[in-house]
């Protein structure tokens, strides 16, 4: 469509592990088998599903920081796959993401400063380092931060400013497609509404097309137009929001959707609903 | 009213790492015979530490300032190390957190569950086995001689969490404490472990203490809902009052601030700062009142 | 900017007062200072071993052998810790040991240090083939009896400080390497290094600018740890007479010596131990020291 700025088709992913030093064959895990997605330009699809869905690798994969095993990843018309790194780079700037654990994706001895400030120059966004340093303060501004944070280091921020400082750094270099891996899992709600406000005004502001993974399906509600579904490394069912929330195709969809506890009192609740036949081993 | 199985009254903590800030602050909340209160509060607000305290566990930067834990009309925070013990285990049990990590890696199921049963009602081995089998199949395990046999890392998350509940059950306690037992499970396992824990709860007339961030879990697991805020108490009722018609602007808040996926455009109201604001007030107040009342 | 539209939703949150800068945090750790300063002492000492001296330390005097320190009867105002048995200035001796001591301990650690980190960054970083033949060197290696190497290499090479310094470096390279390799294995399973591939940087500019400086606090550890352990192999191999001649005064000689006459003269002994003793202590410390005021996340 003409609209799609990246589109996945056919992604296998599977990890090789060597058994032993004279292995002949290697027994491997695979975690994607054969998963489509298309993410169009400005739009925020929801990637949902449990553990052992294969979500995040399928994030990983769209940014091309895992190989496939087949299939392709096509942003803006070129093939990501069929590049190597060095042809990757230029692409890099134009897709970013944001990870889960604030904690761990800012280099503990960086000073946020210098975090935002490497991306910038890394790319040739500013001509100079006043105007570098301008860049940064603007996106410190627009995600709620004071300016001398750039003297900080992250530990001595709270969750709420290090995702904030995560999405500053996914935004500063405008890319046109973010990665939100599970960014508000370990939020309080109050925060996670604030994080989840300022992503869904950025979107619209930047025109950024957006893939949210989550494994909560009610926060993906909150701020997606699209959801896609996904089990075991497959795609169980996607399509708008509206109607997959409302009328889910899919037998999984439906025990997914069933199983999220409302905050209303429903004495029926816990004895009823469609229940995933799920092997002995849960 | 029926004497409650357990009520807390004023406790009052501190951090003394942190210039003796409050971590709790008067709290007061009753669970009754057979009832199931949800104890519910963000990251900080002292759910954890009411939970530790009731255990005795709590850290030593923490220091109890004040009140009582009234279990089957005995202190608890006055109680010896060794009067506790026989106490824990046997009428107070805990269902933690995360299975992963309350089992441990280097033993086998049966050694883990048979552990309580042994040291508690002198069973012998083989009994004290028999026991854990039967505990597994009524947590529904449908294959309970082979997770007997295993170890932990052999099971799934799901798997662990009904061995853990089973454990806490083994013993009939009166009072099981349930420290947020389905925040590291998948949604579809969630449900299966909270109509698992509701069942048991009915069929032994266990009291449960159910800690939890998630408004939605407590609302369709608890009878009666304490919001804690900053250690402190701000609204207490039924589930359904409190969701309902909830009086405090913080718990309303909360409740605003909670995604649902059948309303699309909740979950992106933050606490607006003039709450934020009234609610720092109110705590203010309450020290100052505090420190008032004992200089006085 | 003018990117970035006006409404500012959220509220803006303030990062708090600005932190101790790196140099201001070390100056306040008392290990750093007092086990540091110990050390700057023994450099200043080594380096200006014959201005501090106050004898000759081969000067052999055997009207004066064997005199106590001051404040012993029988002293003498210019032996301030007496004398061994040749007649030679104990304190002027123990002052020109350091030297010894010192060099072997910066080059042999710093050597080992050197050429360990880069495998093990290497190892770690790379992975697979380069891992594997580098983890395999290691293990190898580590099997041989390290006491027979050093004795095999000094054979080979004659007694002397650079066979003791090649002693030390060929067998303790390893300890580097693996304690390297894990860390820089650890910190490249982080979010930051994936980060730092979304924003494009190339992988050599990851290694040294990202994972690098998360690996130096334990390297720091380790470093000051191996000059305290090179101390001590000096002094052992001198006390077996593989170091340097016995012309040049070092502890573990002053040590060797000072055991044969321990009853008569127990300071020609005691004063190269506690010299040696308090080295160490000073190294493990300011390693300890070093290692958490440096590091963001110990200090928590």
């Amino acid at each position: 469509m003409a609209d799609d700025l990246l589109v996945a088709h056919g992604l296998v992913v599977s990890y090789g592990q060597p058994r032993g030093l004279f292995a002949r064959g290697r027994s491997s895990a695979t975690v994607l088998h054969g998963v489509d997605i298309r993410v169009g330009k400005g739009e925020t699809v929801g990637i949902v599903g449990e553990s052992g869905s294969g979500k995040t690798t399928l994030g990983r994969a769209l940014l091309g920081l895992v190989n496939p095993t087949a299939g392709s990843v096509v942003f803006d018309g070129s093939d990501i796959t069929a590049l190597d790194e060095k042809a990757r780079r230029p692409l890099r700037r134009r897709m970013q993401m944001i990870f889960q654990d604030p904690m761990s994706s800012l280099n503990p001895r960086h000073t946020i400063g210098r975090i935002l400030i490497e991306p910038i120059i890394l790319h040739g966004l500013a001509e100079s380092q006043k105007a570098a340093r301008g860049l940064v303060n603007g996106v410190l501004d627009r995600v709620g931060l004071s300016r001398n944070t750039v003297d900080r280091y992250s530990y001595e921020l709270s969750g709420g400013q290090r995702q904030r400082v995560g999405i500053a750094r996914a935004v500063v270099l405008r890319p046109d497609f973010v990665l939100a891996d599970e960014i508000v899992s370990g939020l309080d709600v109050s925060t996670q509404a604030q994080v989840l406000r300022l992503l869904k005004e950025l979107t619209g502001e930047m025109h950024l097309a957006l893939a949210f993974i989550s494994h909560d399906l009610s926060v993906v509600r909150s701020i997606c137009q699209r959801v896609v579904v996904m089990r075991e490394g497959r795609v169980v069912e996607e399509g708008l929001c509206e109607r997959v929330f409302a009328a889910p195709a899919a037998a999984y969809t439906r025990a997914l959707i069933d199983a999220i506890p409302l905050p209303t009192v429903d004495p029926g609740w816990l004895t009823s609903g469609a229940s995933v036949e799920v092997a002995a081993t849960a | 009213m029926t004497m409650p199985r357990l009520s807390i009254e004023t406790l009052s903590a501190i951090s003394l790492r942190d210039g003796n800030r409050p971590i709790l602050r008067r709290v007061s909340l009753a669970v009754g015979t057979g009832e199931v209160h949800g104890l519910v509060g963000e990251s900080g607000a002292g759910k954890s530490t009411i939970a530790k305290a009731i255990l005795g566990i709590v850290p030593s930067q923490v220091r109890i300032a004040d009140g009582r834990i009234d279990f089957e009309g005995r202190d608890l925070l006055s109680l010896s190390a060794r009067e506790l013990r026989e106490i824990l285990g046997r009428d107070i049990a805990l269902i933690p957190q995360d299975p992963s990590t309350a089992l441990n890696p280097a033993r086998r199921i049966d050694a883990q569950m048979t552990d309580g049963l042994r040291l508690k009602r002198n069973l012998l081995t083989s009994e004290a086995r028999r026991r854990a089998r039967a505990l597994l199949e009524e947590v529904q395990i449908r294959d309970p001689d082979r997770v007997l046999k295993s170890y932990p890392h052999q099971l799934s998350g799901g798997m662990r969490q009904r061995v853990l509940i089973a454990a806490a059950f083994a013993l009939e306690p009166k009072l099981v404490i349930a420290d947020e037992p389905t925040t590291a499970l998948d949604v579809t396992v969630q449900k299966q472990i909270l109509r698992l824990i509701r069942s048991l709860q009915e069929r032994h007339g266990t009291s449960v203490l159910f800690v939890s961030h998630d408004l939605g879990v407590v609302a369709k697991i608890c009878d009666r809902v304490t919001v804690l805020y900053m250690g402190k108490v701000v609204e207490q009722g039924t589930t359904a009052e409190v969701l309902n018609s909830p009086r405090h602007a913080y718990t309303k808040a909360l409740l605003a601030a909670n995604p649902r996926y059948d309303r699309p455009d909740t979950g992106l109201e933050p606490t607006p700062p003039e709450v934020v604001a009234a609610l720092r007030a109110e705590i203010a107040a309450f020290d100052a009142g505090v420190m008032g009342s004992r200089h006085g | 900017m003018e990117h970035w539209s006006p409404t500012a939703t959220i509220s803006t949150t303030d990062s708090g007062p600005q932190p101790p800068s790196v140099a201001m945090r070390l100056a306040r750790d008392p290990k750093v200072v007092f086990a540091g300063g110990f050390i700057l002492l023994l450099i200043v000492i080594a380096v200006a071993a014959p201005l501090v001296a106050p004898q000759d330390p081969l000067a052999q005097n055997l009207l004066a052998a064997t005199l106590p320190p001051i404040g012993f009867t029988d002293a003498e105002p210019g032996f301030l810790l007496g004398t061994d048995g040749l007649g030679r200035d104990v304190l002027s001796r123990v002052i020109f040991g350091t030297r010894v001591s010192l060099t072997v301990a910066f080059v042999a650690a710093g050597l080992a240090c050197l050429i360990g980190s880069l495998l093990g960054l290497f190892a770690g970083y790379l992975g697979n083939v380069v891992d594997t033949a580098i983890s395999r060197l290691v293990d190898i290696w580590m099997a041989f009896p390290p006491v027979l190497l050093s004795i095999l290499l000094v054979a080979i090479l004659g007694t002397g400080l650079h066979s003791v310094i090649a002693a030390i470096v060929v067998i303790d390279w390893t300890r580097f390497c693996r304690v390297v390799r894990t860390e820089t294995k650890s910190q490249a399973q982080m979010d930051y290094v994936v980060a730092a591939r979304t924003v494009g940087f190339s992988r050599p500019a990851i290694l040294f600018r990202e994972i690098f400086p998360n690996v130096v606090p334990v390297l720091i550890a380790l470093l000051t740890l191996e000059m305290g352990i090179a101390v001590v192999v000096e002094a052992i191999l001198s006390f077996v007479g593989l170091s340097v001649s016995s012309d040049t005064p070092t502890w573990g000689g002053m040590i060797a010596e000072g055991r044969q006459i321990v009853h008569e003269a127990w300071w020609v002994l005691a004063v190269p131990l506690s010299a040696l003793f308090a080295t160490v202590v000073a190294f493990n410390q300011l390693g300890d020291g070093l290692a958490r005021s440096l590091d963001p996340v110990l200090r928590r």
